[in-house]
């Protein structure tokens, strides 16, 4: 039984050396290592980002540049780096999940947002439906979705990050359509008209999901249920997952709708300020969220159905997204810290929706 | 030795050929036949078959090319090496637990038996999260590990940490009830005859628990290899690097590349499957070995 | 008499452990190892959880929608972990008496379950059995729906801990002496009684083990059910789900405190399977 101990020792220090390896970085000026913990809908994005940003930055430096990429759930990766997955940038669905990395565990500045252009959201998107071939049920906007007759899939906002985005628009098109005009919220002269609209809309969105037969815990098992399974009438999702479904997915049997009204989606970026001043790798870790506004970040954005933010790119790719009202989180819920105590939390709106 | 008469014994019995008095009936033996055939394909054979079918709908070249993938490589590698520690390290413990447990009396024996248990009915994403407690940045540990340059967590000793959790009780588990229902006659004999502690447990302890470890060690490799919960949450998901099997076949899946994702889900299916040959050659050497004895 | 047993008992077993050594050695390994990976952490998981004072404790644990979680998950999971025993231990039964076409392969296939990915299991039964699967769209016809219902739930489950009764039972039924059965068969029994009395006896420890084994690993699950679940609170909606929800809210002492109660219940459950084993044990060895 000696045997089993040495095993032991051995195995143990085998452990412990992967660690180490595992540890080294590499921090001569020849290469750099970049970690980019994202959230799922980006990985065909920023494969084809890597590439050409390591030629930009070659060209620049010559230093050699090797990105790691992590993908997953948007809070599910914000706790990672909260718990110590070594991220130089975060590129996350919403601006709550880096706001969370920032407060939980201070490794971001507090003005994060601030720092870089468009509120650090170098390319946006909305909310859209997904129906089935030649829309058999008519659907073309939000009101659609509460008629008894439809079915509709969307995942579970407490678990996905684009169902709050989904969420959040079902609730400001019904405020919308109650106040005409989102700038009264929050202006005290109208306190009463809002809080009636308040109700209707919960109303409305509870309406919506008492149509929902199936939660799924994330944006891609939804498209998933929808698509593969046959499940539901409509799928609500991001339109740059919508578009590119529509695009790689059996295409037949499937219609893109675009409401006339929806929300301006910001999925933001930041850098780890923590880790990169540790690993020393701040100013490439700029230069590749900066990277992102360039024309070539913008292009790639809107080649993978991101809505960008240069109006030269965004008028080569009109005809890909169409002309629609878009409000935002700001002027439907306060913000994201709002949206998530008032709707979100236990106990919140979204479950009152079903209390017995 | 004792020990040899009564393996030579039992060889005996296994060769002997089942009478009508010791065997059912052929409606009865054709209808359980039936009956676990159906439980099986609706549970286990349909599923594995949509697997195939849709690893291979894209063809054996769009097969072979998700395997060869370079980050599908860097998976692959990654999980056997896991399985690779993992494995060993259960068995020793396996085979020392069941030991002291099965062979001995003493208080406390249930209590002892349900804690081994319990590994398996800790949610998977509880037992990853176990390990950030302690070894995440903020965890107990973590801290003190981070200020020595070891990463834990989001690396590959995390991955490891949580397999061994998850395939704790494999082993023990399969040899415990077989040993308690084997008693301690013959490694007393065996003793009495002069054989060493090792040499009882080699003879002839071993001899006989063959089947259930040889089992044990199938269903915990089947599981080191398989683990997608708790090795999600410590694993940090970074392509090519901390992804195992089953984290890149959930990966390939949300990219909708499905047939990949099947494919790396099947060639995980035949991986499980290369410890059954094992298990078969194990099984023409044993034999070979009573053989030789008994010669 | 009933002392003379006792004390008969009592003598028998300090003699035994005299005689077959190593129990310091493998009892220390044993309880070391099983500190270090399992106890500390689990300790250190309950710890966790009373950072956040009984009151927020029993409040969280006693929430509707947790409590309709917990039913749920361990109903389900004890339907499951019956279905495993029963067909497991006719599978068993069949794999190790019979010969049939394709017994090897369908031998090997048994362990599979733990192969896959639990998700690709999750998708892979989803296929079959959602209302336009292989299965499901029959299974419609006759009026009811598997995916997205609790039996959906309770088939994922049954999947994930198929191999468990079947690997246990398979190697005592291996290890039954044959001669046992012909002296019963030449007694006169029937094959059913025979069955009965002889064989159920021994392999029942075996089949208890498998079948706590299937529930404790049912209880956890969370990867293969949430496809097939269809989630619904207060429906559809497993207790690894909650915690789950509760850690996208930063909310890591909720997540624990469900986590925690789970444990606690497994563990009740799991000690009250063994310690009938233990009581039957015995009674068995004093007759």
């Amino acid at each position: 039984m000696h045997h089993s101990m040495r095993y032991i020792s051995i195995i143990g220090f085998l452990i412990l050396s992967i660690g180490l390896t595992a540890c080294s970085n590499n921090r001569d000026g020849a290469s750099a290592t970049l970690l980019n913990v994202s959230y799922d809908p980006t990985r065909e994005l920023y494969q084809e980002l890597n590439r050409e940003f390591k030629v930009y930055w070659k060209d620049k430096t010559g230093q050699t540049v090797t990105i790691r990429m992590s993908h997953g759930g948007s809070g599910s990766q914000s706790r990672a780096v909260i718990d110590g997955l070594d991220a130089d940038v975060v590129t996350l669905a919403l601006a709550h999940d880096v706001t969370a990395i920032q407060q939980n565990a201070g490794l971001i500045e507090e003005y994060w947002q601030n720092r870089l252009p468009e509120n650090s959201a170098p390319y946006t998107s909305t909310i859209g439906f997904l129906v089935r071939k030649g829309n058999p049920l008519n659907i073309q906007d939000w009101d659609d979705l509460i008629r008894p007759d439809v079915s509709v899939i969307t995942p579970n906002p407490k678990t996905s990050g684009v169902a709050r985005w989904n969420y959040l628009a079902m609730w400001g098109y019904a405020l919308q359509k109650e106040l005409g005009d989102l700038s009264k919220i929050g202006n005290p002269d109208y306190a009463g008209e809002v809080a009636m609209a308040e109700a209707k809309a919960k109303e409305f969105v509870a309406a919506i999901y008492r149509n929902v037969p199936v939660l799924d815990s994330a944006a891609r098992g939804a498209t998933n249920t929808f698509v593969q399974r046959g499940i539901g009438d409509v799928l609500i999702n991001w339109e740059n997952e919508i578009l590119l479904a529509g695009f790689t997915l059996d295409v037949d049997g499937l219609e893109i709708v675009i409401p006339q009204t929806s929300i301006l989606a910001e999925p933001t970026v930041s850098i780890v300020d923590k880790n990169v001043d540790r690993k020393g790798t701040r100013e490439i870790a700029q230069a590749y969220l900066e990277f992102l506004y360039s024309e070539t970040g913008q292009e790639l954005a809107a080649k993978h159905y991101y809505r960008p933010r240069s109006e030269v790119v965004a008028i080569k790719y009109e005809e890909r997204f169409p002309q629609i009202q878009l409000f935002t989180i700001d002027e439907v819920a306060g913000g994201w810290h709002n949206a998530n105590t008032v709707h979100f939390r236990d106990g919140g709106i979204f479950d009152q929706f079903y209390q017995n | 030795m004792t020990g040899t008469v009564t393996l030579q014994a039992k060889n005996k019995n296994r060769s002997i050929v089942q009478t009508e008095s010791t065997t059912e009936s052929p409606l009865v033996r054709w209808l359980l036949i039936g009956t676990a055939l159906v439980f099986l394909l609706l549970f286990l054979i349909l599923p594995l078959l949509i697997v195939f079918r849709e690893a291979f709908s894209g063809g054996i070249n769009l097969f072979f090319q998700a395997l060869t993938d370079p980050d599908a490589l860097a998976a692959i590698r990654l999980t056997l090496f896991t399985a690779a520690i993992v494995v060993p390290v259960n068995l020793v413990f396996g085979v020392c637990a069941a030991w002291a447990i099965s062979k001995f009396k003493f208080k406390g024996k249930s209590l002892l038996i349900t804690l081994i248990d319990l590994p398996f009915a800790v949610s998977p994403v509880i037992a990853g999260l176990i390990f950030i407690l302690i070894f995440g940045s903020r965890g107990w540990l973590g801290p003190w590990f981070l200020s020595h340059g070891i990463q834990i967590i989001f690396a590959t000793p995390g991955i490891v940490i949580a397999t061994l959790f998850v395939t704790f009780p494999f082993v023990a588990r399969e040899l415990i009830p077989l040993m308690q229902a084997q008693g301690t006659e013959e490694e007393q004999a065996a003793r009495v005859l002069g054989a060493s502690g090792w040499q009882t447990f080699s003879r002839v302890t071993l001899p006989n628990i063959k089947w259930g470890l040889i089992y044990g060690l199938i269903l915990c490799n089947a599981r080191a290899m398989g683990e997608f919960g708790a090795v999600s949450v410590v694993s940090g998901h970074i392509r090519g690097y901390t992804n195992t099997m089953p984290l890149h076949v959930e990966i390939l899946y949300n990219e909708y590349n499905f047939t990949a994702a099947f494919a790396i889900a099947s060639l995980l299916a035949v991986l499980a499957l290369v410890t059954l040959v094992i298990k078969s050659v194990a099984e023409v050497k044993i034999t070979g070995d009573q053989i030789q004895t008994k010669l | 008499m009933n002392s003379l047993l006792t004390v008969g008992k009592n003598i028998l077993p300090a003699k035994r452990s005299s005689v077959i050594p190593g129990f310091g050695l493998t009892m220390g390994f044993t309880l070391f190892y099983m500190s270090m990976l399992v106890l500390i952490p689990l300790g250190g998981l309950v710890l966790f959880t009373t950072s956040m004072g009984w009151e927020a404790f029993w409040q969280s644990i006693t929430d509707p929608r947790v409590l309709s979680s917990l039913r749920l998950s361990f109903g389900a999971s004890f339907i499951a972990a019956i279905l495993n025993a029963f067909f497991g231990l006719i599978v068993a039964w069949v794999l190790v008496r019979y010969t049939f076409p394709f017994k090897k392969v369908i031998d090997a296939l048994v362990d599979l379950p733990f192969a896959l990915p639990t998700a690709v299991s999750g998708i892979a039964l989803v296929t079959i059995y959602s209302q336009n699967g292989i299965v499901g769209r029959y299974v419609e016809l006759l009026g009811f729906q598997i995916a997205f219902t609790w039996i959906g739930i309770v088939i994922a489950l049954t999947l994930i801990g198929l191999p468990f009764v079947v690997r246990t039972v398979q190697p005592a039924l291996e290890d039954l002496e044959k001669e046992l059965e012909e002296v019963a068969a030449s007694l006169g029994a029937t094959r059913w009684q025979t069955f009965k009395r002889v064989i159920f006896p021994a392999i029942q420890p075996s089949l208890l083990t498998g079948f706590a084994m299937a529930l404790a690993r049912a209880i956890g699950e969370y990867g293969s059910v949430i496809f097939i679940a269809g989630n619904m609170p207060y429906k559809t909606e497993i207790a690894p789900l909650l915690i789950v929800i509760k850690l996208e809210q930063f909310d890591y002492t909720g997540a624990t405190a469900i986590a925690v109660v789970m444990l606690i219940a497994a563990f009740l459950i799991l000690l009250f399977i063994n310690l009938i084993q233990w009581w039957n044990r015995r009674y068995s060895d004093e007759n």
